[in-house]
This record gives C-alpha cells, sequence and structure tokens, in this order.
C-alpha cells in the first residue's frame, strides 16, 4: 500500500480549540488521538488534550497518555493520573490550563452522545468565542446512525444538552478491520444528504490506516485523515470463533 | 451502509436478547455491563416490554423469576459480584425449573473486586454458587458475533431445557466494539400461547380448578425431594451430551497445547502467532461451553504434544476441568493473569516457550 504524506493542512489551519462529540462508539477517541499525533508529527506547536469521556469505563484516550506524552501532547482528564480504572467520573483541575492558554491548541474529546456531551456545560466559558469549532462524528455504520434522520437527531440532542452550535461533519464511517474504500464512500454520501439537510460542512473523511488505500478515495482527496487505531489491542483482531 | 453495524458489546448482547424473544429485563447498575440496562429502558417497551430497575440484584432476580413463572421470557444481566447476590434465586430457578437467560459480563474479584475483566468466576458460574445440586449450562463467548449467536439462542434453550443458561463474557467483550450482523426477530409469543406453550407457567387457572399449577422449589417430604433431584439429574445427563461446544485449533501436531475461552482465547490465538515465528507449534482448545465442559476434545490431544498449559484471567480455576480432560497423560501448567489485569499475547507467547524449554531440558 503506497504511503501517502496526509495532507494536514486543514487541522492546522483549524481554530485553537477543537471539540469532538458523537454519538456513542463512533470513532471520536481514534480521531482524537489521531489528529493529535498528526498536529504534533507536523509542527511544535503546544498541543493538548482534553479527556472529558467520564462514561466510558474503558478504552478512554487518556489510557494512551504515554504515547501522546512522547509526542509532547500534554493529556488532561481524570483527577487520578494513574488510575484509569477508577469508577469516579471526576475530572481534574487542570482540565482548565489549556483553555486558558491562548498558545496552546486543544483538543477535547468528549463523552458520548448527549449524556456523555453534558460535560461540556461547565467548561462553556471557553467555548463562546471565534476560537472554538465544534465538530460531530459520524459513522454511518452505528446502528443508531444509519440513516439522515437518526444521525440529525442525535446531532441535534448534542446540541440541545450543551447549547453548543456543531460547526461540521467528520466522517468516520468504518467497520474496524473489516473497513474497505466502499465503507468510507458510503458514510460520505450519508455525510453529504446531512449536509444538505442541516446545511453542516463536511470537515474530513477518515479512514484507517493500513486497512484502506487512500488512493483508492480519489473524490474524497483534500480532506482526508487517516487513523491509526491507537485504542485498540492487536488481539481484538485475531479472528476466532465467529 | 453495510449488512454488518458496529456495535459495542453491551448494546449487541442486549440487541441479541429482544431478537430472541425476551421481553422481561430487571437489573441493577454495575459497571462493566452499564449499557445493557440503559439500551434495554429505551428498546425493550418498543417490543411490548418491560424494563425494570430493581431495588438490589436480589430483587432482579427473583423478579425474573416471578416473570418466568408466569411464562414471560425474562433476561437477567450483571457482573460477578451482582452475580454472587443472585445466586439464591438461580438454585430456586433450577429446581422449579423456571427458564432464565443471565449474562454475567465478568469483572475482577473477590469482593468488590476492580471494574476490569476478569475471568475468576468460572466455579461460580460452572459449580453454582447457589445451595443444593442444581446444574446451570454456561456458554463463553469469545466475540461479540458469538456472543449474539449465543445468547439469541439461549432464549429458546433455556425454554426447551426448562432451566436458566447462563452467558458468561468479560468486561472487554462488554466494552469493545465489533462489527456485528444481527439475526432475525423471533416472531413474538402471544400472551393467550403461552398456556399451550408453556402448561407449566402460572397464568391464573380462572375456571379451570382441574388444571392449577404451582410453582416452587420447596419439597418438604426428603423422598419427594430425592425423587425430584434424580428427576433433575436425569435432565442434566441429557444435557451434558447435548450443550457441549467447543473449538480446537491446530491440535494434531500441537508441541504445546492451550485451553483458553472468552477474551483469553483470542489473546492466546494470537500467543500461537507469535509461538509459530518462533517454530513452535501451538494449539487450542477453546471451551464454548463451559458446563459441559469439552472434555472428550482433549482426547484429540496427540502423543506429539509435550505440555497442555490453560491460560485465565483468574488464579487457575479451568484447571480442575483441565486436569479431568487430561488426566496423567500430559503436565499441565497455568499462565494468568488476575485482578482485572488482560495477559498479552506475548507476555504468554514468552512463557509458554519458556515452559517448553524446561521440558524439553
Amino acid at each position: 500500500m503506497a504511503e501517502i504524506m496526509p495532507e494536514i493542512g486543514f487541522i492546522q489551519e483549524a481554530s485553537r480549540k477543537i471539540i469532538v462529540t458523537g454519538h456513542y462508539g463512533s470513532g471520536k477517541t481514534e480521531f482524537s488521538v489521531s489528529m493529535a499525533l498528526l498536529l504534533a508529527a507536523a509542527s511544535n506547536e503546544k498541543l493538548a488534550l482534553v479527556d472529558l469521556d467520564i462514561v466510558n469505563p474503558y478504552f478512554r484516550s487518556r489510557e494512551r497518555r504515554e504515547i501522546l506524552g512522547e509526542a509532547g501532547i500534554s493529556v488532561h482528564g481524570s483527577v487520578f493520573q494513574t488510575e484509569v480504572t477508577a469508577e469516579l467520573p471526576a475530572l481534574g483541575a487542570d482540565v482548565r490550563a489549556p483553555l486558558e492558554d491562548k498558545n496552546c491548541r486543544v483538543i477535547i474529546d468528549a463523552g458520548g452522545n448527549d449524556s456523555g456531551a453534558i460535560v461540556l456545560n461547565q467548561f462553556m466559558k471557553y467555548f463562546n468565542d471565534d476560537e472554538t469549532t465544534v465538530l460531530a462524528v459520524v459513522n454511518g455504520n452505528r446502528p443508531e446512525t444509519r440513516n439522515i434522520d437518526g444521525a440529525i437527531t442525535h446531532i441535534n440532542a448534542i446540541e440541545a444538552a450543551t447549547g453548543l452550535i456543531i460547526n461540521a461533519l467528520v466522517n468516520n464511517s468504518h467497520l474496524l478491520r473489516e473497513t474497505t474504500a466502499q465503507t468510507v464512500i458510503d458514510g460520505h454520501e450519508l455525510c453529504c444528504q446531512i449536509r444538505v439537510k442541516t446545511g453542516r460542512e463536511i470537515w474530513c473523511d477518515c479512514y484507517p490506516v493500513g486497512i484502506v488505500d487512500p488512493s483508492d478515495l480519489p473524490e474524497l482527496s483534500g480532506r482526508l485523515m487517516p487513523l491509526g487505531l491507537y485504542m485498540r489491542p492487536t488481539w481484538l483482531d485475531v479472528g476466532i470463533g465467529n | 451502509m453495510s449488512e454488518k453495524v458496529l456495535m459495542k458489546g453491551n448494546e449487541a448482547f442486549s440487541e441479541a436478547a429482544i431478537r430472541g424473544g425476551s421481553r422481561y429485563y430487571f437489573g441493577y447498575p454495575i459497571t462493566p455491563q452499564n449499557e445493557i440496562p440503559e439500551y434495554m429502558s429505551q428498546e425493550i417497551p418498543k417490543y411490548g416490554g418491560a424494563f425494570l430497575q430493581a431495588e438490589s440484584e436480589l430483587g432482579a432476580i427473583n423478579m425474573a423469576y416471578g416473570a418466568a413463572a408466569a411464562g414471560g421470557r425474562a433476561f437477567i444481566s450483571s457482573s460477578s459480584p451482582g452475580i454472587a447476590l443472585m445466586q439464591e434465586g438461580i438454585s430456586f430457578m433450577c429446581s422449579a425449573e423456571v427458564p432464565l437467560v443471565i449474562l454475567n459480563v465478568s469483572r475482577g474479584g473477590p469482593g468488590i473486586g476492580g471494574i476490569h475483566p476478569g475471568q475468576a468466576d468460572y466455579n461460580q458460574a460452572t459449580r453454582g454458587g447457589g445451595n443444593g445440586d442444581y446444574k446451570v449450562p454456561v456458554f463463553a463467548p469469545s466475540s461479540i458475533q458469538e456472543a449474539v449467536d449465543l445468547i439469541y439462542e439461549a432464549v429458546e434453550l433455556a425454554d426447551y431445557w426448562q432451566n436458566p443458561i447462563m452467558i458468561f463474557a468479560d468486561g472487554i467483550l462488554a466494552q469493545m466494539m465489533e462489527p456485528v450482523i444481527l439475526p432475525e426477530f423471533k416472531p413474538e409469543i402471544k400472551y393467550e400461547d403461552i398456556k399451550k406453550l408453556k402448561p407449566w407457567a402460572i397464568t391464573g387457572y380462572g375456571d379451570d380448578d382441574a388444571n392449577r399449577v404451582t410453582v416452587k422449589s420447596l419439597r418438604m417430604q426428603p423422598e419427594d425431594l430425592e425423587q425430584h433431584v434424580d428427576y433433575l439429574f436425569e435432565k442434566y445427563a441429557k444435557a451434558e451430551k447435548e450443550l457441549v461446544r467447543v473449538e480446537t485449533l491446530g491440535l494434531e501436531d500441537a508441541e504445546i497445547v492451550f485451553v483458553a475461552f472468552g477474551t483469553t482465547a483470542r489473546i492466546t490465538k494470537e500467543a500461537i502467532e507469535l509461538l509459530a515465528e518462533e517454530g513452535i507449534k501451538a494449539g487450542l482448545i477453546r471451551p464454548i461451553s463451559l458446563w459441559p465442559f469439552p472434555y472428550n476434545a482433549f482426547d484429540q490431544i496427540s502423543d506429539k504434544t509435550k505440555v497442555v498449559i490453560s491460560a485465565e484471567m483468574s488464579m487457575g480455576q479451568m484447571m480442575q476441568d483441565v486436569k479431568i480432560g487430561i488426566g496423567k497423560r500430559f503436565p499441565i501448567e497455568l499462565i494468568n493473569r488476575t485482578g482485572g489485569i488482560i495477559p498479552t499475547s506475548l507476555e504468554i507467547a514468552q512463557r509458554a516457550s519458556e515452559i517448553l524449554r524446561t521440558i524439553n531440558n
């Protein structure tokens, strides 16, 4: 598979604070982690990842603190820096530091659905400015966002719970290692329909690195983001049983 | 979009129960299965079913006992310490021959333990944590698709065997996501059909005094109780023959044979690939049914095998069954992690390689 250096200028041109919302399991965390690592690889800018997912007990972005730390990205989230399994929906005060630091670009990984995104409310004073972009990640293969009505219902619910306006869509339609170029293209089509109905632009289309060849997505070129499966242990994809 | 959907384990488990015909869900929150009550509270009423959050796990199991005794198809889920609290009800339901599908999304123990995945409920599941002579068929899926298929089937199996059926998943299967194909909805059992399909169910006898039914586990006369237990054990003997499920892999020329179930079996499969890179041939026996345990699969192990290794997320609770399976034919070793720690494939491969080296020397 040809290695193409991703064109990530559009991410670098984005606003200082990027809030990543979406349906449960739409891939917000993989998207946030991948975006942070791409930005870190491309420049020396000061970067932070704020993990506001206090809903999920497993697979949180702060579990990848080490990889992110090595890339120079500071990670803020749970009060318990080393205790990733604590069943306490609590956030550290340091979450506010990168939001207040005008020189720091910050990616905010919100919890899933409207119930997970509600945590954003307590930080609202940082988001009412022109330095914030709110994205909604859409995976057209999740049962509740397979069609346009389901996807729009979720977007509306997240907006109602947070008071934020979702600015743009991220097509992250995938089936993990079973993803094909067509999976990405079908998801793009779904996002196009959402765009027509709601006026929201498609911010980018994502493809899983090493699984889909970006050269098979010529019509989506320009705003393609490669996603690594950073959160997924390899043994999860060893075929066994059914 | 594709035929497959990407689902989180807990969501898929719930949907499979509904599609299999379960209509009564009773539960109490506990991590890592909380998405199940959340999902059921939204979805099961859409199909004419009922969701009820009980005041405790004891309440949940007894509500399920009541709903199932009345002929409804009940489904309950919990995690290790919550399942421990339900043991009394499970024993009662086995004695009273009332069907139920129980899902244990197991985590680390003992006690309240932790919220990360575990398999240390093996003895609880297969030996029974409740009192008396009874058995519960237990199936341990290794993927979300397999869990979906087993839960879907378990609804029918529970009715057929008139016994609770347990699905033993772990926190990882519940929290991870996989593409799955969901089965079709089973035809609805109408209320008026219950009396015909389940003549033992308490549906209200009305004017039909002659067909009054009783659901009970109390038998005060020793002879009566002994006769009942003998009858139950005839049923279990049949189940022991008919419900065995196992997957085997590469047993014919394996130097090392692993025995592993659930998530650990998936990790072990990657470990087998790592060992192959070193030139070591390893095979796998993956029990899908934990009771009845697939003892006969161990007869397939060839004389080329030097050691059988039980890989578990417990202190070796399955070892007892592995020993019964292999007798004195091969040495048995344990590779394990516990407390919620998931062994890595590299760790399993390295330890297995060391064990083989020691045996060869």
